[in-house]
C-alpha cells in the first residue's frame, strides 16, 4: 500500500520567536526548526501501518524553500521510504496554496492513505488537509485518536466534546491526526545514516495565486510586572475588590 | 528552567555533519523525556533504571559505531561521543552502562573474537537482549592490571572435545557486572612453549558453575548505576569462548582506549548540565536586592566554566576527527580524559556552590553529576595514570613500567 505524509517545517514549540521588520513574518534568525508535532504523529501512524499490516512506502512531502529538507530528512529518518520537496521561496499563509500544490503532486500517485497533522503547529489553521481531500475528491476524517485498518476500509475514532465518536471510512481517504493517536519514535542512530541515503525528489511547487494574505503579525504584549496586595487574611478582601475592579477577571 | 540547548560559545556546531547533529539532538530529547524525570529517584534509591535498556538499544546506542552487519548503526566516531555527551548529561551511570556494552564488550568480541563469537554475541548485545561487563580490575590490582591474580589454567587438550580453562579469581568495581549475561574476563594464562604468563580474553557466561557477581552497594557515586564483584570459583570455560586474537596486556587496554574515548566526549556533557543549571540559578536568585550574576565572583566563575567546556569542546572534536581517520593515539584521548574529567568535576562543584544550600538537593542535578564525577576521574585511568601515561609520551622516559 502507498501511504502518503503531508509535512510542515515549524518553528520549535520552545523557541522564543520575533516578528521580522515587515511586521507580517516570523523573523527566521536562530530559530530551530522541527517536524510538526502533529505531522510526526501521522508519520510515526503511516510506519506502523507499513511494518505491521499492509507492507508499501511511506512517502512524506512537504512544501517550502531549501531548508524543508532538513525536516524531510528528520521523517526519512524515523523510517519512511522517500520523500518528495515541492520547492518554492515564496510560501504565504495562504493555506488553499499549499493544499493545490499537495493535491497536484498526489493525483495519480496512488495513495491509499494521505495522512495530516490536524492542524500545523504555528499557525494552527487546520486547513490544509481537509482542503487537499476537498481538491482530490476523497473522504476526510479530522483530528483522528484511533485507527484500525480492515481491508479497504477504516475504523477511526475521533474524540470530540465530552465523548469518542467512531466512524468508518472507505479508502482511499485522508485523514489528519491527533495527539494520543500512537508515541512517535526516537529515530534510530540506524535511521540517521540510512536517511542520508534515501532520495529526496525536488519538483517546483504550484501554488497557484494567493487570496489571502497576512496583514499584521504582533506577539502578546509584555506582561506587566506584578503586584503585592498585602498580607494574611485582611489582603483577601482587597484581592477579591482588586480582581474584580481593576483586572475585571471575576 | 529554560529549555537546554546545549552550550556552543564557539559555533561546534559548524564542525558538525547534519547526520551527527541530528544523532546528537535526538538523543537529547530522548534524555530530556524520558532520563531525566526518572534518574533523581534511581539515584536516591540506588538502582540502574533497566526499563530504558530496550529505548537505549532501539535508538541503536549500544556498539553504535560496529558494522550494520552485526546489529549495529555503523555511525561515525564523532557521531557516537556526541550521542555519550548527552546521555551523560543525563547521567554518568547512564553513560557508563552504554560505554561499558559497547567499548568494554562488543569492542573486544569484534577486534579479537572470533567469527562464531561475533555472530553469537554482537547482535544481541545491539538489541540490549543481552548485558555485558567487563572484568579486568581487581581488588587489589587497579592501576597496575598487569599485576592481576586472577588466573586460567587448561584442562584437556586444546582442540579435544571438551578442553577448555579453569578460571579462578575475583574482580572489582565492575559495572552492569550482576545484570550481565556475559563477561569479559581477563586472566593470566601460561604460555606452554615460553613459559610466561600472558593476558588472554574469557567469555565467562551467567550461570556457569562456580561464578557469581555480587553487586556493590553502599556507593556514594554513580548510584543510578550498577557496580559489582565478579567471583571466580574452578569456574569452566570452553575453548570456544576465549578470544583467539587477544594476546598480552594491549589487548584490555585498547578497550580502555575506546571507553576513554567515550568518557572524554561524556563528561562535557555532565559538565554543560552543571554549567547550564549553574547560568539559571544565577540569573534568578536575588541577593542584596540583584541577581546573583550580576556579582563579580559569580560572573568569573561562570566565565571559567564557559572557557572551560569551550576548550573540553574542541578537544573532542579534533580528538573525534582524528579517530575517524584512524590517526588518534592513546596518549591522545588519555590527553582529553585527564584534561576533560578534571574540568567536568571543578565545573560541577563550582556550580554547586554557586546554587549554595539549593546545590545539594535533587531539585538540581549538579550533586549528583558531581558525586558521580568523582568516579569518572578515577575509573578507566586515574587522573594520575593518565598524567604519567601524557609525562612518557613527552619524555620517552615510564614512571610505572
Amino acid at each position: 500500500m502507498i501511504q502518503v505524509v503531508c509535512v510542515k517545517q515549524v518553528a520549535d514549540t520552545e523557541t522564543r520567536v520575533r516578528v521580522a521588520a515587515d511586521g507580517r513574518n516570523l523573523d527566521p534568525a536562530g530559530v530551530t526548526w522541527i517536524l510538526s508535532p502533529y505531522d510526526e504523529i501521522a508519520v510515526e501512524q503511516a510506519l506502523l501501518i507499513r511494518d505491521k499490516q499492509a507492507p508499501g512506502e511511506v512517502v512524506v512531502v512537504s512544501v517550502g524553500g531549501p531548508g524543508v529538507q532538513s525536516t524531510l530528512r528528520n521523517a526519512l529518518a524515523m523510517g519512511a521510504d522517500r520523500a518528495i520537496h515541492l520547492k518554492t521561496e515564496t510560501i504565504g499563509p495562504d493555506p488553499l496554496q499549499v493544499a493545490r500544490a499537495l493535491a497536484e503532486e498526489l493525483r495519480g500517485a496512488g495513495a491509499e492513505l494521505v495522512w495530516f497533522g490536524k492542524q500545523a503547529a504555528d499557525d494552527d489553521q487546520a486547513q490544509v488537509g481537509p482542503m487537499v481531500a476537498e481538491l482530490l475528491g476523497l473522504p476526510c476524517v479530522t483530528m483522528a485518536a484511533g485507527f484500525a485498518l480492515d481491508g479497504g476500509k477504516a475504523t477511526v475514532e475521533r474524540e470530540i466534546e465530552g465523548g469518542r465518536e467512531v466512524v468508518e471510512v472507505t479508502l482511499p481517504a485522508a485523514i489528519t491526526t491527533e495527539k494520543g493517536l500512537n508515541d512517535p519514535r526516537y529515530a534510530s542512530l540506524k535511521g540517521i545514516m540510512a536517511a542520508k541515503r534515501k532520495p529526496i525528489e525536488e519538483k517546483p511547487a504550484r501554488l497557484g495565486e494567493p487570496a489571502l494574505e497576512v496583514v499584521a503579525l504582533e506577539l502578546p504584549p509584555p506582561r506587566g510586572a506584578g503586584k503585592v496586595v498585602g498580607q494574611g487574611v485582611e489582603a483577601v478582601s482587597v484581592l477579591v475588590r482588586l480582581l474584580r475592579e481593576e483586572a475585571k477577571v471575576i | 528552567m529554560a529549555r537546554y540547548g546545549g552550550v556552543d560559545f564557539y559555533q561546534t556546531d559548524s564542525l558538525f555533519s547534519e547526520e551527527e547533529r541530528q544523532i546528537r539532538d535526538h538523543v537529547r530529547d530522548w534524555v530530556e523525556e524520558r532520563y531525566l524525570p526518572i534518574v533523581e529517584r534511581a539515584y536516591e534509591e540506588g538502582y540502574f533504571p533497566a526499563d530504558v535498556i530496550p529505548e537505549v538499544a532501539g535508538m541503536g546506542l549500544l556498539g553504535a559505531t560496529l558494522p550494520e552487519k552485526y546489529g549495529c548503526a555503523g555511525v561515525s566516531n564523532t557521531a557516537y561521543g556526541l550521542a555519550m555527551q548527552e546521555l551523560e548529561r543525563g547521567d554518568s551511570g547512564l553513560r557508563s552502562f552504554v560505554s561499558v556494552q559497547g567499548a568494554l564488550v562488543m569492542y573486544p568480541i569484534f577486534t579479537y573474537g572470533s567469527e562464531e563469537q561475533r555472530v553469537k554475541w554482537l547482535p544481541r548485545l545491539a538489541s540490549g537482549e543481552a548485558i555485558g561487563c567487563f572484568g579486568l580490575t581487581e581488588p587489589d590490582h587497579g592501576s597496575d592490571p598487569g599485576s592481576m591474580i586472577t588466573r586460567a589454567v587448561r584442562k584437556g587438550t586444546p582442540g579435544a572435545a571438551g578442553s577448555g580453562y579453569i578460571l579462578n579469581g575475583a574482580k572489582m568495581w565492575i559495572t552492569n557486572g550482576t545484570v550481565a549475561d556475559v563477561a569479559v574476563v581477563w586472566a593470566q594464562l601460561r604460555d606452554e612453549a615460553t613459559g610466561r604468563d600472558q593476558v588472554h580474553g574469557f567469555l565467562v557466561e551467567k550461570g556457569m558453575k562456580g561464578y557469581s557477581a555480587p553487586e556493590q552497594k553502599h556507593k556514594h557515586s554513580l548510584r543510578a548505576s550498577v557496580t559489582s564483584e565478579l567471583i571466580l570459583q574452578d569456574v569452566f570455560v570452553p575453548e570456544e569462548n576465549r578470544l583467539p586474537e587477544a594476546r598480552g596486556l594491549k589487548a584490555p587496554l585498547s578497550c580502555l582506549t575506546q571507553a576513554r574515548y567515550g568518557i572524554a566526549w561524556g563528561v562535557v556533557g555532565a559538565a554543560q548540565a552543571c554549567f547550564h543549571a549553574a547560568k539559571q540559578y544565577a540569573g534568578v536568585r536575588v541577593m542584596f536586592g540583584r541577581p546573583i550574576g550580576a556579582f563579580q565572583m559569580v560572573q568569573e566563575r561562570l566565565a571559567i566554566m564557559l572557557t572551560e567546556i569551550t576548550k573540553a569542546q574542541l578537544l573532542c572534536v579534533q580528538l573525534g576527527r582524528l579517530k575517524d581517520a584512524g590517526q588518534a593515539t592513546p596518549e591522545q584521548v588519555s590527553l582529553a580524559k585527564r584534561n576533560n574529567c578534571e574540568i567536568a568535576l571543578d565545573i560541577a562543584r563550582e556550580a554547586r556552590d554557586i546554587l549554595g544550600a539549593n546545590g545539594i538537593t535533587s531539585e538540581y542535578p549538579v550533586m549528583r553529576h558531581m558525586c558521580n564525577l568523582e568516579s569518572v576521574k578515577t575509573y578507566e585511568g586515574t587522573h594520575n595514570i593518565h598524567t604519567l601515561v601524557l609525562g612518557e609520551a613527552i619524555t620517552g622516559i615510564s614512571a610505572f613500567r
